[in-house]
């Protein structure tokens, strides 16, 4: 099996629908003006234009998903006594991730770390994980927002992918990453894709050059003290809506609820996507909220990307630099300029208190 | 012009009140942001352009001391609206009213330049010059507005303490104001209902529309959350999402003042607003109202009358 091949354009519909032959295909769909990751079918249109409104994550980690459902039944001979019997299906057909960017794709490590590499994995997210192939598009250029060489990413990295496609003369230069990649690039329409690799490389290190680093060289390391000042979040979030379409667009964002739907006798236990910016996020049954004001839920968000997470992960970063939650706030709350005032040597956290200016009445 | 004037007012009212709420430049030339503002300096950061689209007023029930917002005519009805309502006291705001000929809609440049990173964005007189990396681009502000924009009734604002420029007059027919929901309503029921579900179907429950809304006023209680009572499931199914979204435009019936803040917000490009469009111009036809335009006003769902002059049925 070669590990690099040619795609050209007019045979992506034809590569698709062969990669569908055997698994599901969820790929980057037009609908109107918006490109949403769907589970192909002929009737939809592909789009690899621009990235995607929504990231791929629900591909192998659902916004909701059923994790197990249950029915009440009276017991035949002791009418008076309720049995539960419960349904769990972990029996996830295999499916390709089409047309998602290498932010996207490194997305997923960033969950593997939390949901897989551990002690306790997660069944459904391990399984569907391990079912899935991963074939990310090289972006030839940045959209408003993007800033992933700033976290460690690139337009060209392979990491969380299992084959990369880079845009040159009318088709794609294909790359396997890994054997499940390799599987792939034996389809048929795959043609010899040798020649092609100078000029992709070349394209793809002016996609590198034109991304913006919003942090200056040297400045990784958050300030302590300004991250845990009051005035400093109070100041810069001010403006924040509290909805929750920046941990929703997010393809790093992994917080999720559990809830019991039921109906009568039978119900579902799902775990749908939560959002750290929602008031109720962190409300607790005894109705104490230990994050009641948005200042305090934002700053979590900020630190769980940019300061416990890589703490905990040997200095993984967990925001792959899509620029989704900059470029879709209601708001234009920019995470890249934060992180760049609490990163900032020079920070003087005193400043921002004095800002604020006195209180009057 | 105007922008220095505005600068001016602000660092005039600034003394009297506890912030100012103003917009600034943004992450790149295409954005601007909000501001808060509460030092002078600060007021040299603001911007008045057509990118200024956002509708600040939606802040003021959350400010505890008293401000100053700049507001364009269409924000300004949301004040009137407030006022109505009793969800702000007027004496605790400063309102720095802006003539405004049309804004922007971010998603129609965008969409205009192939989405490509914005490198600098100038006005002049009615259009806007937009530059990327592949070139430069003018289009003319009423060809990339938003909808609310083409049929403005208000171009300054109903109230207002101070003002940026001279008052300007509308010059849209008022016939025009629902003209989109005439289309709507050429479709059979049948259509309607699957362009809805077509639409709610992309929605990802992330509710920026209803968090930008200034008239949602349900906040931790919103039915879309609450697990007492019960209404709907945290599930993503297409039901879930058209009851969120038919509650909020019930919720907005007779109250919509139609800042298309909504709309503006949508990640997924949801035409949110319209629904809320259709039931406003319901309630203009049954009570021959129009809200967030008189503060005397008082809102047709927040009173009844036993004989309502267009409601036969509840004649007995």
């Amino acid at each position: 099996m070669a590990d690099k091949g040619y795609l050209p354009k007019e045979k992506i519909k034809e590569f698709v629908e062969a990669l569908g032959k055997d698994a599901a295909v969820f790929a980057p769909c037009l609908e109107g003006d918006t490109i949403i990751f769907r589970q192909y079918s002929p009737d939809k249109e592909i789009s690899l234009d621009r990235p995607a409104n929504t990231p791929p994550k629900g591909a192998i980690y659902p916004q909701c998903e059923t994790l197990l459902s249950f029915e009440f039944k009276k017991e035949a001979d002791n009418p008076q006594k309720m049995d539960v019997e419960l349904k769990v299906n972990t029996d996830f057909p295999k499916a390709v991730v089409f047309g998602g960017r290498p932010c996207d794709a490194r997305g997923f490590t960033v969950i593997d770390r939390v949901f897989v590499n551990t002690d306790t994995a997660d069944p459904y997210y391990k399984k569907r994980r391990e079912n899935t192939t991963i074939v990310t598009k090289c972006c030839n250029a940045p959209v408003a927002g993007c800033f992933c060489v700033g976290v460690g990413g690139g337009p060209a990295v392979t990491e969380g992918s299992d084959v990369v496609m880079t845009e040159v003369d009318g088709g794609y230069y294909m790359e396997a990453v890994t054997d499940k990649g390799k599987a792939v690039m034996s389809l048929p329409m795959i043609q010899d894709g040798a020649s092609y690799e100078a000029k992709a490389k070349a394209a793809n290190e002016k996609a590198t050059a034109a991304v913006r680093n919003p942090f200056p060289a040297g400045a990784d390391k958050i300030s302590s003290e300004l991250f845990d000042s009051g005035d400093f979040w109070g100041n810069v979030i001010e403006k924040c809506l509290s909805c929750g379409a920046c941990t929703f667009l997010c393809p790093t964002c992994y917080c999720f609820n559990i809830t019991d739907e039921q109906a009568i006798t039978t119900g579902e236990r799902v775990r749908s996507w939560d959002s750290c910016m929602f008031q109720h996020f962190t409300l607790e049954t005894s109705g104490h909220n230990p994050r009641p004001v948005k200042n305090k839920r934002f700053r979590n968000r900020v630190g769980h990307k940019f300061y416990y997470y890589p703490e905990k992960y040997d200095g993984a970063i967990a925001c792959t630099g899509c620029g989704r939650c900059i470029r879709y706030c209601p708001v234009s709350v920019d995470i890249s300029e934060i992180v760049g005032y609490l990163r900032d040597p020079k920070a003087d956290p005193k400043a921002w208190a004095a800002e604020k200016k006195d209180a009057k009445n | 012009m105007s922008t220095q004037k505005l600068k001016e007012i602000i660092k005039q009212v600034l003394p009297d009140v506890e912030t100012v709420i103003c917009w600034q430049e943004g992450f790149d030339k295409l954005n601007v942001t909000p501001i808060f503002i509460t030092s002078p300096e600060q007021a040299d950061k603001v911007v008045w352009n057509a990118l200024c689209a956002q509708n600040l007023a939606s802040y003021l029930p959350s400010q505890k001391k008293k401000v100053a917002v700049a507001v364009k005519g269409c924000d300004s009805r949301t004040i009137v609206q407030y006022m109505q309502e009793g969800l702000i006291d007027r004496n605790n705001v400063v309102i720095i009213g802006i003539p405004c000929k049309g804004v922007i809609s971010k998603k129609k440049v965008q969409k205009a330049i192939g989405n490509e990173p914005v490198e600098d964005v100038t006005f002049t007189d009615g259009s806007v010059k937009v530059k990327t990396p592949s070139g430069e681009k003018t289009f003319a502000i009423a060809d990339v507005c938003p909808s609310k924009c083409t049929s403005c009734q208000f171009p300054t604002p109903i109230v207002y303490d101070q003002l940026t420029a001279d008052a300007i007059q509308s010059d849209k027919p008022a016939e025009s104001v629902y003209a989109d929901v005439a289309e709507l309503e050429g479709k059979t029921l049948e259509e309607r209902r699957a362009y809805f579900l077509s639409q709610f179907d992309k929605c990802i429950r992330c509710y920026a529309c209803r968090n930008a809304c200034p008239m949602c006023v349900c906040q931790d209680s919103c039915i879309a959350e609450t697990r007492d009572p019960h209404w709907i499931t945290q599930k993503l199914s297409l039901d879930e999402k058209l009851m969120f979204h038919m509650i909020h435009a019930l919720h907005l019936a007779g109250r919509c003042v139609e800042c298309g803040e909504c709309e503006r917000v949508c990640p997924m490009e949801i035409p949110v607003a319209k629904l809320k469009k259709k039931i406003n111009k319901e309630m203009k036809e049954l009570f021959d109202y129009t809200p967030g335009v008189n503060p005397e006003d008082k809102p047709p769902m927040y009173t009844f009358n036993v004989d309502e002059a267009k409601i036969k049925e509840h004649k007995l």
